[in-house]
């Protein structure tokens, strides 16, 4: 194992279910949506411990089903993980900068709203709609959010982009025509080291004016 | 991150029952996980297992009526941020809760983790310090870089409480409802939280098996204005340099009752009753709004880094009262 993955547990070496820990065998009221390897599944139930697990993912619109441990991030699957058909998930716009749920580069949307990926375990993602700066186009159409950052020339270095337009689509998402103001609390939770801001804040009304 | 593994809790009693199991750290709870995944990323925490609080039905809601709020432990800051009744009736929780971290924070973290999230003190969230919180012999805020840290009700440990939700609620009146092996208890949330003259390394007075499940409020007064003023390093989001949370029940200009507590300069959410004081049944005008600023910090005793907590908050109160009474 390498010390990546050691470091990120993309890598499965054992599958470790750790049994009577939890009350297993007391009537559950939620059933666990990991789905847990076939000979396994029959026995694990909500309250058991979960070290590893192969759990599937709704991400843009696609389902993935990946194997990972309890610590894995949803940013790590999206950038390292691989499905178990053997493709790997490969969705590297939401980018590992921080990692501390600081810098807003691993900007997603779950259910809608915008969350750090690298502060989301893999596991907490189930069942839920994912979506990344990949999903936003639809075919060769860009999102207007896309368009307008084009068109201001909103970006230098470009590394922080995808969080941004994550970010924006997501304000826009709930607020159709946000204030000045109302952008710059929707994008607060993402940093551009370059200083682009007037130029992104100009894209985001750009962009709403579009939708 | 450390290996842990992972419990999706099915009720109060398997938590409460799992937890008695092991002391402090060891097995942890997990609602949002935005405070929680920092420390494990930092090596501050390493637990063997999590148990994830989410699976729990019916711990997440906001709920109105005659008698006031009850907030589930799992409500999201952003659903607390943008409730109506919250924003209209309760301004001071609504701007105290839009004022907390990133909206990609917001979306995930709860009001539970608020209430017990650990401190950000540089000494405490570096794993190579055993600074006093962490059972070693000294706080290096005291002779070491103490910008971020306490001025009042340091003593022995510097650190500063960093929810903005537990001033706000404080102010509020507001009560916490909390879950053990024995059942349930309720007490005020101002008695929830400890100094570290009592206990150094935690920030209140729940135990390794106990779980926070619910906020209540009691209904607003009539003429009631309340503020949540947070002064911050720069624009974007951080938490509190110092915050003022100030609920004042006005008559005119008139003060009837106030309530002052204070963020971001004492270990706990400190509540000022001098400030209160001098302002209670006071007609309110600059120099009055000075008074209560000045008694507020008078027992300030600054580190050497952070003299500017004194007169920031007493300036923040002045603030706040002159505007309850415009």
């Amino acid at each position: 194992m390498s010390d990546k993955e050691k470091k990120q547990g993309t890598s499965i070496s054992r599958r470790n279910f750790l049994k009577g820990v939890g009350t297993g065998t007391v009537a559950a009221t939620v059933v666990p949506s990991v789905l847990i390897g076939s000979e396994e599944a029959a026995e694990a139930q909500a309250g058991d411990a979960i070290s590893t697990a192969t759990i599937q993912l709704n991400i843009n619109e696609k389902m993935y089903e990946v194997e990972v441990e309890a610590r894995t991030t949803l940013l790590t699957v999206l950038r390292d993980g691989t499905d178990t058909s053997g493709d790997n998930v490969d969705l590297t716009g939401a980018k590992l900068i921080c990692d501390r749920g600081e810098c807003g580069g691993c900007t997603v949307m779950v259910d809608g709203k915008s969350v750090y990926a690298c502060m989301m375990l893999a596991i907490d993602a189930q069942g839920k709609k994912i979506t990344t700066v990949e999903g936003l186009a639809n075919g060769d159409d860009l999102h207007p959010v896309q368009e307008a950052f084009i068109q201001h020339d909103a970006l230098m270095c470009g590394f922080c982009t995808p969080g941004f337009i994550v970010s924006s689509a997501a304000l826009l998402n709930e607020n159709k025509k946000p204030t000045l103001e109302e952008i710059k609390t929707g994008l607060s939770g993402n940093t551009c080291r370059c200083g682009t801001y007037p130029f992104i804040f100009d894209a985001v009304k750009t962009a709403s004016r579009k939708m | 991150m450390e290996k842990f593994s992972y419990i999706n809790a099915t009720s109060l009693k398997q938590v409460t029952s799992l937890l008695s199991e092991s002391g402090w750290g060891e097995i942890m709870l997990i609602a949002g996980g935005t405070d929680l995944l920092g420390e494990i990323k930092e090596y501050v925490e390493s637990p063997k297992t999590l148990i994830n609080l989410k699976t729990l039905p019916g711990m997440d809601g906001i709920e109105a009526d005659a008698s006031g709020l009850k907030i589930g432990a799992l409500t999201t800051i952003d659903d607390i941020a943008r409730h109506p009744t919250i924003q209209h009736h309760y301004t001071v929780l609504a701007q105290a809760a839009v004022s907390v971290a990133t909206p990609q924070i917001r979306n995930v973290g709860t009001l539970g983790g608020n209430l017990c999230q650990r401190p950000r003190c540089w000494y405490y969230r570096d794993e190579t310090i055993n600074c006093l919180k962490k059972s070693g012999d000294i706080c290096y805020a005291v002779d070491g870089l103490s910008k971020y840290h306490a001025i009042l009700g340091g003593d022995p440990v510097y650190i500063v409480h960093p929810s903005d939700l537990a001033p706000a609620l404080i102010a509020l009146g507001a009560s916490v409802k909390i879950v053990g092996p024995e059942g349930e208890k309720t007490m005020s949330l101002e008695e929830f939280f400890t100094l570290p003259a009592d206990n150094p390394f935690r920030e209140n007075v729940l135990e390794p098996n106990e779980i926070v499940v619910e906020v209540t409020i009691p209904q607003a007064k009539p003429n009631t204005k309340s503020f949540y003023l947070k002064a911050r390093e720069k624009g974007a989001p951080d938490f509190a340099l110092a915050s003022v949370a100030g609920v004042f029940e006005m008559d005119g200009k008139t003060c009837k009752t106030a309530s002052i507590v204070l963020g971001g300069v004492a270990p706990a959410p400190w509540r000022s009753r001098e400030a209160e004081a001098a302002l209670t049944g006071k007609m309110i005008d600059e120099s009055v709004s000075m008074r209560a600023g000045a008694d507020a910090v008078q027992d300030a005793q600054p580190l050497n880094d952070n003299a500017y907590k004194v007169t920031l908050t007493q300036n923040l109160i002045s603030r706040a009262a002159m505007m309850a009474a415009s």
